[in-house]
């Protein structure tokens, strides 16, 4: 079923796949409340952040590698809590991942947590293109 | 020329829609482009309603039809004679959608909030997360309003009587040069450009930035009048859903007055993807 991610993503599709449509929302704003923001290191290098274009929410993405594990930090308005929602989602399940390991998500992993009922094609496809420009910035880590 | 909207009543500030929280005839309802932003806390009293989740038919691409509309109204306890005041984030974009609707079915008292949610929240008023519940009414809906939704053969007969035609989107969706990324579908059209006639007015140009408020009368007539959207023409709008549009229509039909105006839905997830149907870039 969860072929492919890294288990603490895992289990939290496993969580949602579990859910109905009613608990995925107040899950989901439960993740919103609890994205981290970047620590001063992840501003050192003082580059702007990844900007994620397909997303109508202005989403900026970093990454933080320390021995080979990457975590991630988004910029995500306090007024867009999905995107809120689903970034301290992909924070928390890609914590101290390799880039080997995100590299390896399926671009479509989202479908098993049964979000289309609740969310527009578009919407999808800024989610996708989320991960899309996470696995840039592992595939760039991972080629040095 | 004077400077007032052409039907101030459809528009109410936020220290109105304050003095009328507890107002058994008023009906808020919070639509946001964001489907979570309610459940983080809303204006106390005020029923949700979402884009894709409550308003849109489930089985075809269309909204709701007469019966689950009134479906609906009964479920938020809206009867036909409440006052339904609409706000959202995002300038209202999808607060104006499902003022749209409302009127598609002939509710009367439809208002949108000046401003809308960040206003609400820029002033330091009350936000809750309960969610309230009201008594069912036995709401009916009236016949839908033709007067008010383009479609494609509409659009058609537009382009070629050479009438005004709105496209709301932003300048780089008008010029159809589309944001690109390598193996990532566009768009949802298979086609970018405009429908060959039409201006590009974004939507947004009709609020505030600084308070999401909509912009005086008189600067309001000249953005549409100097690209020719004049009240003695009919006038259709579009985006890429019908959404952004519909703020351009509510604009147009109520702060300018404007008789004629439809919004056309299909928009452009519908003429991009159309055989045959010609584009400009």
């Amino acid at each position: 079923m969860s072929e492919g991610l890294p288990p603490a993503l895992a289990e939290i599709v496993a969580d949602f796949s579990q859910c109905e449509r009613q608990e995925k929302l107040a899950l989901l704003v439960d993740y919103s409340n609890q994205l981290l923001p970047p620590p001063p290191e992840a501003l050192a290098d003082g580059e702007a952040p990844e900007s994620v274009p397909e997303c109508m929410t202005p989403v900026g993405l970093r990454v933080l590698e320390r021995d080979g594990r990457l975590r991630f930090y988004f910029d995500v308005p306090q007024d867009a809590p999905l995107i809120r929602g689903y970034a301290a989602i992909m924070q928390q399940g890609l914590w101290d991942t390799t880039p080997e390991e995100i590299l390896r998500i399926p671009a479509d992993f989202y479908l098993q947590m049964d979000l289309q009922e609740l969310l527009t094609p578009q919407r999808l496809k800024g989610l996708t293109a989320i991960l899309a420009h996470v696995k840039r910035l592992a595939l760039r880590l991972a080629e040095g | 020329m004077n400077d007032e909207y052409a039907h101030p009543e459809a528009l109410v500030e936020t220290q109105w829609v304050a003095e009328h929280l507890n107002d058994p005839d008023v009906r808020l309802v919070e639509s946001n482009e964001d489907p979570l932003l309610y459940d983080t806390g809303h204006i106390p009293g005020a029923v949700k309603v979402d884009w894709f989740t409550t308003l849109q038919h489930p089985l075809r691409r269309d909204f709701l039809e007469k019966d689950q509309f009134e479906d609906l109204c009964r479920r938020l306890g809206i009867r036909n004679d409440t006052t339904v005041v609409f706000y959202g984030d995002k300038n209202n974009w999808f607060a104006c959608y499902a003022f749209w609707l409302f009127a598609y079915y002939g509710h009367q008292n439809l208002k949108i909030m000046n401003g809308g949610r960040a206003k609400w929240v820029a002033e330091g008023r009350p936000l809750t997360q309960e969610v309230p519940t009201y008594p069912p009414t036995d709401y009916t809906a009236k016949e839908p309003d033709p007067s008010i939704r383009a479609f494609r053969e509409d659009v058609f007969r537009q382009m070629e009587q050479g009438l005004p035609l709105v496209d709301v989107r932003s300048p780089q969706e008008y010029s159809g040069e589309l944001i690109h990324m390598p193996n990532y579908p566009q768009e949802g059209a298979q086609r970018g450009g405009h429908i060959p006639g039409a201006v590009n007015i974004p939507w947004a140009q009709a609020v505030n930035p600084e308070t999401s408020t909509f912009k005086p009368p008189a600067e309001l007539r000249q953005l549409y009048e100097q690209y020719g959207i004049t009240p003695d023409k009919e006038v259709i709008a579009y985006c890429r859903i019908g959404e952004r549009s519909s703020l351009t229509w509510f604009v147009l039909r109520y702060l300018l007055g404007y008789p004629n105006v439809k919004n056309y839905d299909g928009s452009w997830t519908e003429w991009g993807n159309l055989v045959n149907a010609p584009i400009e870039k």
